[in-house]
Parts: structure tokens; sequence; C-alpha cells
């Protein structure tokens, strides 16, 4: 099996939608001759023509607003979004329109079109380069919100969200494009090729959406997480030798719910980490999913480690980022006999 | 320090307020017939004047003048007239219900009925429609059946979205009527979308958007524009320029400046205005951009110059904001009258006849609205079934909304 990276991963996924469905399209800015400013629809186009893969203007919600006529048509449109962080101007479109088309027309009209966005800190973006805005997404009902971490999730799950019939807002962590990031910046960069998830079939495949997967099985504690923080937290299981069962979320809505009770129910403790802002984050959610799941069996306060609730810092990445220290400084303090 | 005069802050201001006397004298209007009708492949370049003249048929007399004529035969202008009058008393119908408590809210389209009546009879049948709230002409020009549309109002047993809606904003499928959103301008910009998509794969079905003349000042509008010209997406663009938004007047949206058709000048988009109150025209107008969009020589940009008659909605009182004779004023007319008047100038019509079809509609308002009112209103009668709340958010019925109906005891 090839080795890919998450950025190889993604170009293949499209690859594989392109070639069998006619009614896939591929746009955003920068997407098409160029390859994506990521190049994560590299060759793309030179491979199925400008009438399937082209560039866009500048207007996010422009972008998302053709997606949902063309959706509305019967087309299954893939729209990148060239930064999370410029999703906003595409929000009405999305939680108005995409999010609510299926509802508000006795199901006449539906809205098969998934928006990926490259989200997540890490490269110096500062504030405009570096958000991870899920929770503005997964506060919406009707909206999928997909965040993977690893390139065979991230091939399987792009796949699944365009063939899926409902829209689908699909977070990319950039840090891990190019290799895992276990949250220390100053060691060498690992690449993919290294890790068993880079094996990606170079066809079709399908990563269920609303499936969790538990990435690192344990005893002492549940960590729920998603994105680059699946690998930070590995990294904080890692250094601190606290056996903690690691979920990866992959999906937040619909999120597995029987995943996280089953966990949580065997192991008594809860970290959340998210590198997303903490107040009113997806982690509240979780924590309070938790709390109803899994009150009784509960050994200790469950515990939120995440973005301080500033905008990233350009100079002051490192502080900010939830980094493996701060996961395992929670790992620690809810697995102490008196920690709670 | 130089000696610079003070700044000024301009905030504009309708002529004319309650208590006064409305006057619109101040308005340019270009004698029927007076406008060319350019071939549909002249480069918008060459045509830019069109934004700012007023294309117009029908003179003060009923007849028809000059080459924007459609010649379209009497049994057709009859239908468009009954399509008209059949929406005004659709309208009146659903207001008096709303006063009597039978729905929570409703919108009229009085005095712009040609807008959505003319342009639906200037399409084929399966283009496609982006509308906005006050375009219900397009359904029933369509013959969609008002009965569905007054269930959709009652949220009543018989509607097909469920109660899921605010009354008008209706929904169908089958008559190409894309679902209304209640979030002004997100239409146009999709209409954009599904007209670049049935140009991908090839169809002859083109699309077509409204938008309100408020609505024009927001993001979507420019999406529209920009990227319609961008992909020479077969698509027309229409501006319903009623000059008034809820109580703002349209120079709020900055229709002082300059003319709404005039935004298309600049994106390249040929633009037209016409007088929305001349069904001639308003059909004339339409046909001619949906001709471009066919021939794929790409969108074109109306401005529907009308006037918005009664007030924004239920909810509103329009003697608040505007002078009381302001409609009265208004020189464009009526565009029930204006018809009326053609086809008895052509001895098409007379007023018995006219008479015979006004007690038609109303008899066919009614007897819907005895059926529709059989199978309840807001608050009476048979409702649809609570369980579908959960229903349509997604494809499949996600746990936490299974878990949801559970709690609420279904
Ligand atoms: C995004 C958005 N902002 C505000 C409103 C509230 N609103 C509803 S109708 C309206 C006026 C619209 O005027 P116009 O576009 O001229 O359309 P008209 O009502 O005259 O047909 C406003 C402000 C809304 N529905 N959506
Ligand atoms: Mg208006």
């Amino acid at each position: 099996m090839p080795s890919m990276n998450m950025v190889q991963a993604l170009n293949s996924a499209m690859d594989v939608l392109l070639e069998r469905d006619p009614n896939v399209l591929i746009f955003g800015e920068d997407v098409g001759y160029f390859g994506g400013v990521f190049r994560v629809t590299d060759g793309l186009q030179k491979k199925y023509g400008r009438q399937r893969v082209f560039d866009t203007p500048i207007a996010e919600g422009g972008i998302v607003a053709l997606a949902v006529g063309m959706g509305a048509y019967g087309l299954r449109p893939v729209a990148e979004i060239q930064f999370a962080d410029y999703i906003y101007p595409a929000y009405d479109q999305l939680v108005s329109e995409a999010a609510r088309i299926r509802y508000r027309s006795g199901a006449e009209w539906w809205c098969p079109i998934t928006v990926r966005a490259p989200c997540g800190g890490g490269i110096f973006g500062g504030q405009t380069h570096s958000q991870s805005p899920e929770a503005l997404f997964t506060h919406v009902c009707g909206l999928t919100t997909i965040m993977p971490s690893n390139p065979y999730d991230a091939k399987g799950l792009l796949i699944s969200a365009t063939e899926d019939d409902d829209p689908v807002v699909f977070f990319e962590p950039k840090r891990l494009y190019n290799g895992p990031f276990d949250g220390h910046p100053d060691r060498p960069a690992t690449p993919w090729a290294k890790h068993p998830m880079s094996e990606v079939p170079e066809g079709h495949y399908r990563i269920p959406i609303g499936k969790a997967s538990i990435v690192r099985p344990g005893a002492a504690v549940t960590v729920l997480t998603y994105g680059t923080m699946v690998h930070v937290s590995l990294a904080a299981a890692a250094e601190t030798g606290i056996d903690a069962e690691i979920i990866d979320l992959r999906t937040l809505v619909p999120v597995d719910i029987e995943a996280i009770a089953a966990s949580v129910n065997k192991t008594g403790r809860c970290v959340i980490v998210h590198e997303a802002t903490r107040t009113s984050g997806y982690g509240a959610e979780l924590s309070a999913m938790v709390q109803e799941e899994c009150f009784f069996k509960l050994e200790a306060p469950i515990e939120r480690v995440t973005g301080w609730d500033t905008p990233y810092p350009h100079a002051f990445e490192w502080q900010y980022f939830p980094g493996p220290a701060r996961v395992g400084e929670a790992l620690r303090r809810v697995t102490s006999d008196g920690g709670a | 320090m130089p000696d610079h005069p003070a700044l000024q802050l301009h905030i504009p201001e309708p002529k004319h307020r309650p208590g006064e006397a409305a006057d619109f004298s101040h308005i340019r209007l270009p004698k029927a017939g007076s406008v060319e009708r350019p071939l549909i492949t002249t480069s918008a370049y060459d045509i830019r004047e069109l934004a700012f003249q007023l294309i117009r048929v029908l003179d003060d007399e009923g007849s028809p003048k000059g080459a924007w004529d459609p010649g379209l035969d009497a049994e057709t202008l009859k239908r468009g007239l009954r399509a008209m009058l059949l929406t005004r008393a659709y309208d009146e119908r659903m207001v008096r219900m709303q006063r009597q408590g039978k729905t929570s809210f409703y919108m009229k389209c009085t005095g712009e009925e040609a807008v959505a009546v003319a342009q639906a009879f200037a399409f084929e049948r399966n283009d496609m429609f982006f509308p906005t709230y006050r375009q219900q002409g397009l359904l029933i020009a369509r013959d969609w059946p008002i009965l569905d549309m007054m269930c959709q109002v009652y949220s009543n047993s018989g509607d097909r979205l469920k109660g899921r809606q605010m009354p008008v904003m209706y929904s169908s499928r089958e008559a190409g009527f894309f679902s209304i959103s209640g979030n002004l301008g997100t239409q146009i910009s999709q209409a954009v979308g599904w007209a670049m998509a049935s140009a991908y794969k090839g169809d002859t079905r083109i699309a077509s958007g409204w938008i309100g003349d408020g609505a024009t000042a927001e993001p979507d509008f420019h999406y529209a524009l920009t990227l319609a010209s961008v992909y020479h997406a077969p698509v027309v663009l229409n501006v319903v320029n009623n000059q008034w938004a809820i109580s703002c007047y349209q120079g709020i949206a900055g229709g002082d400046e300059s003319t709404f058709a005039s935004r298309g000048i600049g994106y390249g988009i040929p633009a037209l205005r016409v007088d929305g109150n001349d069904f001639l025209a308003v059909f004339a107008v339409t046909r001619w951009a949906a001709e471009r969009a066919r021939s794929n020589l790409g969108p074109t940009l109306i401005e529907l110059f009308t006037y918005r008659a009664a007030a924004h909605s239920t909810s509103d009182d329009p003697s608040r904001y505007r002078p009381a004779d302001e409609y009265e004023k208004w020189p464009l007319g009526d565009p029930v009258d204006r018809l009326k008047r053609h086809l008895v100038a052509a001895g098409a019509w007379s007023n018995d006849e006219h008479q015979a079809m006004l007690a038609e509609v109303d008899a066919q308002v009614r007897d819907a609205g005895k059926q529709a009112e059989e199978l309840g209103t807001l608050n009476h009668g048979p409702r649809p079934d609570v369980r579908t709340m959960f229903e349509d958010v997604l494809k499949e019925v996600p746990w936490n909304l299974a878990r949801q109906r559970k709690e609420l005891g279904l």
C-alpha cells in the first residue's frame, strides 16, 4: 500500500471521487491551476479539466452559495475555504442555508455539499491562519462536522463526507498535513511515512461518519480529543507513563456517544483536549455529555485542556498551544488519588 | 492649518414623510416605446445606457409601443391577467385570515403582480426560480394550486413543509420554485450555482433569482453578480425595486446615487431597467434575458421598477413612515388596470368579462380557502404530526434527535 501524507491522502480522495462520479466538482480560491495553497488539489485540474476543478473569486460566501445552488441541482460539490479563519463570510450560507434546506423544504431539496477548510495552529500563522472554529459548526443542527487526524482517516472520511447527502464541514488540521505533530516544536519533524496510518489504499474506501477511533487503549483515564491534539495526547501519555485511553473522535457531530460512554464508564476519568479556545468550545459539550452519560462512574472531575481564550498570538504560539506538558499535567491531576 | 471646509455627513432621507403630499415629479419616465431594443448578442458595454432608462411598452391609453412590444396574443394576456387577479385575491384573503387569527403572518405583493406573473410567463416551465417572499405570483402563474400555498400559510395538516416555515416561505420542487429563505439575499447567489450546474451538465434549463432593492446591499448580491459574470452563468438576476425595504426608502440601499440596474455595468453584465407595472414590458425584457442565458450568452441583470402598494407585511404600518397618498401619486399605476386597459383597447376584453373574471377568481380563492381550513389553521384543527419536528434535519435521524424525540414523549 502506498504511503501518503495527509495532503496526498486528501488529494487521492478527491481523485477517486472525481473519477467515480461526474457530479463531483471541486472549487475554491487557488485550487484550480495552482492546486491549492497547501497543494491538496494539485494536479486535479490537469487530470479532470477546468470544468470540474476550478478557481473561484475570493468570495467565501459566494463559494458556499454556489455549492448550495449546485447541490440543489443535483451535483456533489466539494468547496475549499483556503483557511478556516476565512469561513466566516460563508457562515450565513452554511448555517441558514446549507444546514436548513432539507428541513425547511420538507426534504424537497437537500444539500449534498462538503466544505473543506484547513484549521489549527502550530505554523506561526498568527490569529488569522490558526483558528479552530469547529464549535461554531457543531452548534448548528443539520451540519456534520469532521476533523481527521491522519492520512488514512482523512481520505476515508472525505470520501464519506462527499458521498453523504447532507452538508459536511471538513476541517483539516494543517499542522498535520506533512507529518504527525506531537506538540514539541523544538524536536525534528517526523514525516507521515513512519506512521502506520500513512498507509493509504489508492482506491475507494470509506471511514464511517460518526464513529470514533480508539488510538490508544488504556485503563487509567479517557482522553477525548481530535485533530492535532490526538498526537499531542499520545505524547502526553507516553511522557507521563499514564495508561490513558485516547479516543480520536474524528466526527464531532454526530459524535460517537457510545464509544465515549463505554470508555469513560470503564476508566471513570476523563480529560478533554482541543486546540480551540475554551469558553463554549466543543469540550464544553463533551463535558456535558460525559456528565450525563457517566456521572455515577466518574471518580474525578472532568478536565479540559484547550487553547486559551485569546486570539492565537503569533509570538506566543507555544504558550498558547495546549502542548503535551499541559495535557500531561491534566492527566496527572485527574488520575492522582487526591487529585479530585 | 489649511483652510478645509468642515466635513458634512450625509444621511439619505426620502423626499416626503407622513403628513406631507407625495410627489414623484423627480422621476424620469421615458415615453412608452422610446427605448431601443438591442440584439441579445450586443455587449454589455454597448448597451450600458439601458441601465439608466426605463423600458416601457404600454402607453397611457394602453396601446403597445415600440420594439419591445412582445406581440403576445390576447389569450396569453388574459391568462396573465387572470394570474395577477388570482394573486391579488389570494393575498386579500390571506391578510383577512391573518387578521382573524388563523395564521401568524402574511406578506402581499399588491401592485407588484406583473413582476412575478409576467416573468414566469417569459421563462420555460422547467426553468428554475430562486425567489424572495414577494414572488408568490411565480407559483400562481405556473398554476400551482393555491390550496397548497394556503396550507403552508396555515402550517396545517396539508402543509408539505410540515409546519416548519413561517407563512409565505413556500417551496415547490415540482414548480421549480426553490425553498424560500428568511435570510435576505442568500438565494440570488445560489441561483448562480444552480445555473452553473445546469451549464456543466449540458442541460438546457436556465435559472433566475430575485432580490429586493433593500437586499441588494447584502454581500450575496455582489457574489451573484461577480460569479455570474466570471462564469457566464445562464441566469437572469432580478432586482425588484419596489422603492421600500420595510420603512427604509430605496435611497438607504444606495438607490439615490445610481439605478440598481447600473450595478450590473461594473461587472460587465447587460443590465436593463423596466417598468415593473407594465406586463408587456416585463415579459419582453425577461424573455430577452432568458434568450441570452439560453444561448450561452450569460447573465442579465434586470431592475423592475415598481411600488410596494401594501404594507411590508401584516406586522407593518406604512402610514408611520411614508405619505398616505404615495401610491395614488405613483405614476406607473397598477399593473392589473394597465393590462386590462390594454386588452379593452385592443378589443379583446370588456368590463363585464373583467367583472366575471374577478368573481371567478374570488370563488376559486374562497373554495380553496374552505378546503384549506378543513385541513386546519395555525391554532385550530388538524396540524402536521409533531413527530415530524425531528425529521429531515439530516437524511437519517441521528441519535441525539432520537433521544430528544423520546424526551418529548414521542
Ligand atoms: C439578512 C436579513 N436581514 C434583515 C432581515 C429583515 N427584513 C426582512 S424583509 C426586510 C426588507 C427587505 O426589503 P427589500 O429587499 O426591498 O424587499 P421587499 O420587502 O421590498 O420586497 C428586512 C430588513 C432579513 N429577513 N434578513
Ligand atoms: Mg423593496
